[in-house]
């Protein structure tokens, strides 16, 4: 028991080395993600049909479709059209894609939320449509997004670990081998998941202080720091609970 | 160059393996609904009751399953099962892998429901001094289940799409059959393909179904 944990020590460094795969990962599909949600909501909005369409198809494509077919496909199908990808690229263009996917869906609400009025000043105003929108319309909008960006970093650090599928040296691949190196079983998982909570707090919480100084940016209220906090107060008075 | 272009008869002669992975996925799928609606619904019970310690614990492990990688939380429940002396088909263990982790979603989506409940609700009750079970299944029940239905819905067609994982621990589904197919034939545009496909088929037959039950809810 005691040389297990002392190999499982020896082993600590190169789990690290996985740590930062994964989130080197996380980010750059983060920042893949982000302008495909933005394009892909600006064609929904298009005033072209065939844009629309398009958008709409790309959407329907990497929504409908679950991310492990995904990833396969471009690990074994894409070759087979002469275009070889390592498999951290594939990983990080499977991932920005489908997260932007589903993420432009927030885009496309967060612009929508901006009341009628503020685009009818616009227009009165005379203000040119492209000033418009990048002074007026987005600097209102962007705020409105950093919640769910926050949950979707977050869903995307646990989104992840399905790299390791397509043999990227990831945190959960290096477990993997760890598991089969030194023949123990599934203890090895149990410090990965913990891992991954920490990684998960730590990200959540930096999206709280985002969110917090677009908050103080815009004028308003100041939300509390660590949401997880915030969600715990039970919504039932207790008096309905028989207490 | 052997994949490069689409061939219809050999897509035509794996289709019914496929459909056979479908089927286990389906399964899978339903199966692990079956478990993680109730069990989200008894999680998220616990968690609102304000018992000392066990409703923070309960909450640690609703937040510590919705934070980490299902992934990861299968290989942990594979691996570490057998040390207990549990050994389970690699299908049930996917299944009760898959129920817990879409419990923990399920609780969430209770307690948006709840909270969604406006604090008059709550108010009316105890100053008509309505009797508690009364408030839970005359007032609170009617008006939570139409709003999480729709949800509850969304979150059984991400379940859907989340059980290609159990693919990793070789439950025999969709996505591992159509890689099998691929690895023994040295053709896998047309396997995977359909296997997207199909994965599309079905999760977009159900987001109508989805829809139409929340047009219904809303329509009352």
């Amino acid at each position: 028991m005691s040389g297990q944990s002392v190999s499982l020590h020896a082993y600590l460094p190169f789990l690290i080395d996985g740590v930062w795969v994964t989130l080197q990962i996380t980010f750059a599909a983060m920042a893949l993600a982000v302008p495909v949600a933005f394009l892909l909501a600006a064609g929904r909005m298009s005033s072209w049909r065939v844009v629309r369409l398009a958008a709409g198809f790309v959407i329907e494509l990497f929504r409908g479709t679950s991310a492990v077919v995904q990833l396969f496909w471009a690990f074994y199908v894409l070759p087979l059209f002469g275009i070889t990808l390592s498999p951290m690229a594939a990983g990080i263009l499977v991932l920005g894609l489908n997260e932007g996917s589903f993420f432009s869906e927030v885009v496309r609400a967060s612009l929508k939320s901006i009341v009628v009025g503020q685009r009818e000043a616009c227009v009165a105003l005379h203000l040119p449509r492209r000033y418009a929108f990048w002074r007026i319309i987005l600097p209102q909008a962007l705020p409105v997004m950093i919640p769910p960006f926050g949950n979707a970093l977050v869903l995307m650090l646990k989104f992840t670990a399905l790299v390791s599928l397509v043999t990227v040296q990831d945190l959960s691949f290096r477990a993997d081998q760890i598991r089969t190196a030194l023949g123990v079983s599934g203890e090895i998982y149990g410090v990965v998941l913990m891992i991954y909570f920490a990684l998960a707090l730590v990200l959540a919480g930096a999206v709280a202080l985002l969110e917090r100084q677009a908050a103080r940016w815009a004028g308003r209220p100041v939300p509390a720091l660590l949401p997880w906090l915030r969600a715990h107060a039970s919504p039932v008075p207790r008096w309905a609970l028989g207490r | 160059m052997s994949g490069f272009s689409w061939d219809w008869a050999y897509a035509l002669s794996i289709l019914p393996e496929l459909l056979r992975g479908l089927m286990i996925t389906v399964q899978a799928t339903l199966l692990a609904t079956a478990i993680a609606l109730p069990l989200g619904l008894v999680l998220i019970l616990i968690r609102v009751a304000g018992i000392p310690v066990v409703s923070r614990a309960v909450w640690f492990l609703i937040e510590f399953l919705r934070g980490t990688p299902f992934l990861i939380q299968l290989y942990f429940i594979f691996y570490v099962m057998p040390n207990y002396g549990v050994t389970l088909s690699p299908f049930t263990t996917g299944v009760i892998a898959l129920g817990i982790y879409g419990a923990a979603r399920a609780a969430e989506l209770y307690r948006a429901g709840i909270e969604a409940l406006p604090p008059g609700q709550w108010e009316a009750c105890m100053v008509l001094g309505l009797p508690l079970p009364f408030v839970w299944r005359g007032v609170v029940m009617p008006q939570v289940v139409p709003v999480v239905t729709p949800m509850l819905g969304n979150l059984v067609i991400v379940m859907f799409k989340d059980s290609a994982v159990l693919s990793t621990i070789t439950v025999l589904e969709l996505v591992a059959t159509a890689k099998d197919i691929g690895v023994m034939t040295f053709r896998y545009l047309e396997p995977l393909t359909l296997a997207g496909l199909l994965f599309w088929i079905v999760s977009y037959a159900a987001a109508h179904g989805v829809r139409h039950l929340e047009a219904r809810h809303a329509g009352r």
